[in-house]
């Protein structure tokens, strides 16, 4: 096995640290892993140049002993994050040639603190989707084979990135979370994904899909490099009115936490049907893990929960038919050529640019936007949105934290569940509350069914509580070894 | 059905989309489906509920009322489908 195989974020620091190898010798590896598996689909963009730029800039400050948080780790960045003078595409043909000339935040932040970039990765057209399915770019395979080697969904919309480590092309992406981005991802690779709370990381330079629900995150191979991770992309930005000022704490800090009389909530609600038995009986499981430990298990009820998507589905397509409306062929991105009006060089560039789904969710949008639908639809969605947050708030006053499963089931066939959009869209149910309600959640491996598939459990905790929300993901890591 | 295709036609001119004839049915259903299924939210008593547009609970900051000059137009421009003596090209609007 090659020395780089098993390698963490966490333990390549000490690595590179003490200089067992280099980051060029590194960064080299994880260039020629990236091209020997182009079969997944992971990345949209290769930046290998870049990557060995940064490899040897990052030797250099290992040398002068000027190390960064995350000094010569190299990652994927999901390709909704602009990066300057690098093509970023959100995965749809209207952006295909879009180069920013400006750094997102969060990417910024990344670079900063010595991270690589490996390249962009594939991701659901403009975040929307749940099996990455939907990118101009083609599918993403998950590197997990399904019965007689069939191929599967990685899950979406940050199918590439969660696929790109699970495969052991990075050592950890970047993802943003919408509905479900993150986690839905991260439990069908067998990878931890972190969704923090909503305003700890700027949205500024990231493609806009729903400007009140989006939030970056972590894909990693484990709960400590998740804590790492998310670190460095946190944090108040001037450029992104809606990100917090609140301060961040030191996350890698959670071990110092204590379980030990915490109480765990375990919503009824999400007993949804068609959950997965497997799935059912790990939760179970872990709940009585928990009790070992001197966790208090206790039963809640969130009783909005099935409103949760229906719910969303009015305020995401709602807010990104207002976002959405800024691809008008003139400014950047795809042009239809020889029209000769205004309104023809919108619709038609428009219509050629975008795909279904994202048709599809544009028109809804404006539908529950339009004159006479805007109160039964759009306000009423937000009404019970607060509801859907008083309950969270009316739970984390009995407990601490909460379980749940990430998805109802483990990932499925490339090419099942296209033919009804609804039934894509349930496979967010379970994670789509905490996006409405802003709250931070993880989904870490908690086991795999008889076929070898993995799947995940959710860790939901009240507002700017990650490092609480760590502490329980590591329980379940340990347990689950 | 409460979307028809003459709804599709109105939603898809104030989205700046063009649906195909040959694919209005097929879009006023898919619609009409994810309407129904949204329609339970109407059983849900919200009467003395606030809309709640954001979950972040902190107060807008106020940036410091000062000019910044970005002199960014060739940058801008790149990424233009088309261009002329620092101006975005469109097609003629006026006669």
């Amino acid at each position: 096995m090659n020395q780089f195989e098993k390698l963490t974020i966490k333990s390549t620091i000490q690595h590179l640290k003490c200089k067992d190898f280099s980051c060029k010798e590194l960064t080299e590896y994880f260039i020629k892993k990236i091209s020997d598996n182009r079969k997944l689909n992971c990345f949209i963009t290769e930046t290998p140049d870049h990557a060995l730029e940064m490899a040897l800039n990052s030797d250099k400050k290992i040398d002068n002993n000027e190390i960064r948080a995350m000094e010569g780790i190299p990652i994927a960045m999901k390709d909704l994050f602009c990066t300057k003078n690098v093509k970023t595409t959100a995965a749809s043909k209207i952006l295909e040639n879009f180069i920013p000339f400006y750094e997102s935040t969060v990417s910024k932040k990344l670079w900063d603190s010595g991270s690589v970039m490996l390249g962009k990765s594939n991701l659901d057209e403009f975040a929307m989707g749940s099996a990455n399915t939907t990118s101009f770019f083609g599918n993403v395979i998950n590197p997990i084979k399904g019965k007689n080697n069939s191929d599967l969904v990685p899950g979406g919309s940050s199918g590439g990135s969660a696929a790109a480590v699970a495969a052991g092309l990075c050592l950890g992406a970047t993802g943003s979370d919408t509905g479900g981005s993150i986690r839905q991802p991260a439990s069908f690779c067998g990878i931890v994904g972190m969704k923090p709370t909503y305003g700890r990381c700027s949205r500024f330079g990231m493609v806009a899909f729903a400007s009140s629900l989006d939030q970056a995150g972590t894909l990693t191979k484990n709960v400590d490099d998740s804590a790492i991770m998310l670190q460095t992309i946190c944090g108040y930005d001037e450029k992104d009115s809606t990100s917090s000022k609140m301060d961040v704490p030191k996350f890698s800090e959670y071990e110092k936490l204590s379980l030990k009389g915490k109480k765990i909530g375990i919503p009824k609600e999400y007993l949804v049907d068609g959950l997965n038995s497997e799935i059912k009986k790990s939760w179970e499981n872990f709940s009585e893990e928990f009790k070992k430990i001197g966790v208090e298990i206790i039963d809640i009820s969130l009783p909005h929960t099935k409103y949760s998507l229906p719910t969303y589905y009015i305020i995401a397509p709602a807010e990104a038919s207002a976002n959405l409306a800024r691809y008008d062929g003139v400014r950047y991105g795809y042009r239809h050529q020889n029209v000769d009006n205004l309104d023809d060089l919108y619709e038609i560039s428009r219509s050629k640019g975008f795909g279904d789904e994202v048709k599809r969710r544009i028109m809804i949008g404006t539908y529950v936007l339009s004159a006479g639908y805007y109160d039964a639809y759009y306000i009423k969605a937000l009404k019970v949105r607060r509801l859907i947050l008083d309950d969270f708030i009316k739970a984390f006053k009995k407990c601490d934290l909460i379980l749940t499963p990430t998805t109802p089931n483990v990932s499925f066939l490339i090419g099942e569940k296209q033919d009804d959009p609804l039934e894509m869209y349930l496979n967010d149910v379970l994670t789509v509350p905490a996006s409405l309600a802003g709250l931070p959640a993880i989904s870490v491996p908690a086991g795999k069914n008889k076929d070898g598939l993995p799947f995940g459990l959710q860790i939901i905790s009240s507002h700017f509580n990650e490092a609480l929300v760590f502490k329980a993901a590591k329980f379940i890591e340990d347990t689950n070894k | 059905m409460s979307i028809d295709n003459s709804i599709v036609k109105k939603i898809s001119k104030l989205s700046k989309l063009k649906i195909k004839s040959d694919s209005e049915d097929k879009m006023a259903e898919e619609l009409n489906n994810i309407l129904n299924w949204v329609e339970s939210l109407q059983e849900v008593n919200t009467e003395k509920v606030e809309p709640l547009l954001s979950v972040l609970n902190e107060k807008m900051p106020l940036r410091d009322d000062k000019v910044v000059m970005d002199d960014n137009q060739v940058d801008i421009l790149n990424n233009a489908p088309e261009k002329k003596s620092g101006f975005f090209v469109v097609p003629k609007v006026v006669e």
